[in-house]
């Protein structure tokens, strides 16, 4: 469409204008530079001083031995590292980071690629059921992590009821540090699958049919014809979604804040930085320390992404 | 990125037209007998089934949540799990309102939304246009600016914000929740993207016309954007409404506090069996609203939210 507008009128506008701006060019070059400040300064204004102000001092922050909301810090150096590494805390925190994100990950794209493929029949109804799985992405995860917390609980939720009926007592889902995360990553794959199901979805409808039915013709079946052509030629979504969803699971904080507030079994990077600083601690130097691990973390995945885009999902 | 473009074309744009000439040589094999019954239960068992199953497992836990909200105590502090509410009963709401200023949550959400909504898409719409269509030095290292930016994580810069953010004196002010997010990545970068695909023939003409940036941008560049533009406003709309992280830090009075963050103190005050009710009712509260912004206007809220997937 923008290709056939351009095609025709535009060249002979440029022709005209040509020799006209020419003339007046250094005049226009000057106040084009004062119009480009005018228009996009406040905006990067904002971005230097709240997104990348905060990097640098994140990692000055470190350095101190500093609680919160006090007026003397003293400069410790790598310390805070340190301690973190070598503390019990850093195994646990770093071991429930990867089990939370290696599952959360799996689970949202696995069940993401199944529910995309139930999209993806010929039935009438899809439209609907699209936008019923992408609405938990959309929604408010206070909202959504107190109404599965009511599901959960272990007195009066609707999972005790079923498991009553099927003559199981509900475990202690909030008490049991193991259970509290097995709980908040079902409603993490919950509210973010819908997101996986859409953008496979659009994956999906993009294969090339002839393909397809060329598979089909030589009596490929249609599990045969999934596993061999539409996996494989879905990899540049996979590797997207497994981007993606990787950095966000490593974000991940109003679920877990929300339904278990101490972090006890739960306390992700995230969530420990945020209790280092904010929880009981007010340690600000040892949140920033656990931070700076974080965005590293987030760093390196974004740099593999962007190395190996080019060479892992070439299809064409 | 370029790679990932070979899907986008098919996807963006050919779904209605591919559709109707490959639909030609599947339809026959599929109607050779439409209602034999080996056919009836395909279509049951592959398309049917699966589709019912996965909207039931997401609505299911919402229409449990809206339930709840009318029932009373003694209607979930029982083992005998009823599943209709007895009445429309909205008292509830009303424990919810009083026990902690909910009036309040909802106003202050509803300006920081609307506040830090409006101030962001016109930021990204004059940021864009500068990006694409004012000449200047050094727009390349600009846009790669503004590219980090988009994948640097909010919450790693939580603790520095709130630092110069209480030392300013934000700290329990409406303008102290919005201020931080205000600078915008995501939306310069859409909307840079989409006018990079206009025709320049359309400016050279307004340009010739006499007309200067100013109106180049809000009478010719804006009106021929507004799908992008509705798309970044209602990304936007929904990130602010539900933003958590950082209201949570920056307020701790109930006078300023967020509709989430608020939901929260109701949380500490209700955390028993038979305030769950109530609970629900606020979690209805936060929902809903943006339930019915996405019912009504999904198709711009999923395509800003996917995007990079079809885009690259």
């Amino acid at each position: 469409m923008t290709r056939q507008l351009t095609g025709s009128p535009a060249a002979p506008a440029q022709a005209v204008q040509a020799p006209q701006r020419r003339g007046r060019w250094s005049g226009r070059t000057r106040r084009d530079f004062f119009v480009f400040l005018a228009l996009a300064l406040p905006n990067l204004a904002l971005i230097a001083v709240f997104t990348y102000l905060p990097l640098v001092n994140n990692m000055y922050y470190s350095t101190l031995d500093w609680t919160l909301g006090s007026t003397s810090a003293t400069v410790v150096g790598f310390d805070n590292y340190i301690n973190f590494f070598t503390s019990s805390d850093a195994p646990q925190v770093l071991g429930t980071t990867v089990i939370f994100t290696v599952v959360t990950v799996g689970g949202s794209m696995v069940l993401g690629l199944l529910v995309a493929l139930a999209l993806n029949a010929k039935v009438r109804g899809t439209t609907f059921a699209r936008s019923a799985v992408f609405a938990p992405y959309v929604l408010s995860g206070v909202g959504v992590g107190l109404v599965w917390l009511f599901i959960f609980d272990p007195g009066y939720g609707v999972l005790s009821w079923l498991l009553r009926g099927i003559g199981q007592q509900s475990p202690q889902w909030i008490n049991d540090p193991q259970l509290s995360l097995v709980m908040v990553i079902i409603v993490y794959v919950w509210k973010n699958l819908g997101y996986c199901a859409v953008v496979y979805l659009a994956g999906l409808q993009s294969l090339p049919k002839d393909v397809m039915e060329a598979a089909s013709l030589d009596g490929a079946n249609g599990f045969r014809r999934f596993m061999s052509i539409s996996v494989p030629l879905l990899s540049p979504t996979t590797f997207f979604l497994l981007i993606t969803t990787m950095i966000s699971s490593l974000q991940a904080f109003d679920l877990i804040r929300i339904m278990t507030p101490l972090g006890n079994g739960t306390s992700t990077l995230i969530y420990e930085a945020y209790l280092q600083a904010f929880g009981a601690y007010n340690r600000a130097g040892y949140s920033a320390a656990i931070s700076v691990v974080l965005f590293a973390i987030l760093l390196i995945i974004t740099v593999l992404q962007l190395r190996f885009v080019e060479r892992k999902v070439h299809y064409s | 990125m370029s790679t990932l473009s070979p899907v986008s074309p098919n996807s963006a744009t050919g779904v209605g037209t591919l559709k109707a000439p490959d639909a030609g040589p599947e339809l026959p094999a599929q109607r050779d007998r439409p209602f034999s019954r080996a056919n009836l239960v395909q279509t049951l068992a592959g398309g049917y089934i699966p589709l019912i199953v996965a909207t039931l497992v997401v609505v299911l836990p919402l229409l449990w949540m809206l339930l709840s909200s009318f029932k009373q105590p003694g209607e979930i502090v029982t083992t005998d799990l009823k599943i209709l509410p007895q009445g429309l009963n909205l008292e509830n709401y009303h424990t919810a309102m009083t026990t902690v200023p909910f009036a309040r949550f909802f106003l202050n959400s509803l300006i920081v939304t609307t506040v830090g909504s409006t101030v962001k898409v016109i930021l990204a719409i004059l940021t864009a246009y500068a990006l694409v269509f004012v000449r200047f030095p050094f727009k390349n290292v600009i846009f790669v600016v503004i590219l980090v930016a988009l994948m640097v994580p909010p919450q790693v810069s939580i603790l520095p914000n709130y630092i110069l953010i209480a030392g300013i004196g934000g700290k329990n002010t409406l303008w102290g929740i919005i201020l931080p997010g205000l600078g915008t990545a995501f939306g310069t970068f859409l909307l840079r993207q989409h006018f990079k695909t206009l025709p320049g023939s359309i400016l050279e003409a307004a340009e010739i016309d006499g007309a200067g940036h100013w109106r180049r941008l809000w009478q010719v560049v804006v009106p021929v954007s507004l799908p992008s533009i509705a798309t970044v406003a209602l990304v936007t709309v929904v990130s602010e409404w539900n933003d958590y992280i950082w209201p949570l830090i920056i307020t701790d009075r109930p006078e300023t506090m967020t509709l989430p963050v608020g939901l929260t103190l109701l949380q500490n005050s209700e955390g028993n069996g038979a305030g769950w009710g109530i609970l629900m009712a606020g979690a209805v509260l936060v929902i809903i609203p943006i339930l019915l912004v996405f019912a009504a206007l999904q198709r711009y809220i999923v395509a800003g939210l996917t995007q990079g997937s079809v885009t690259g």
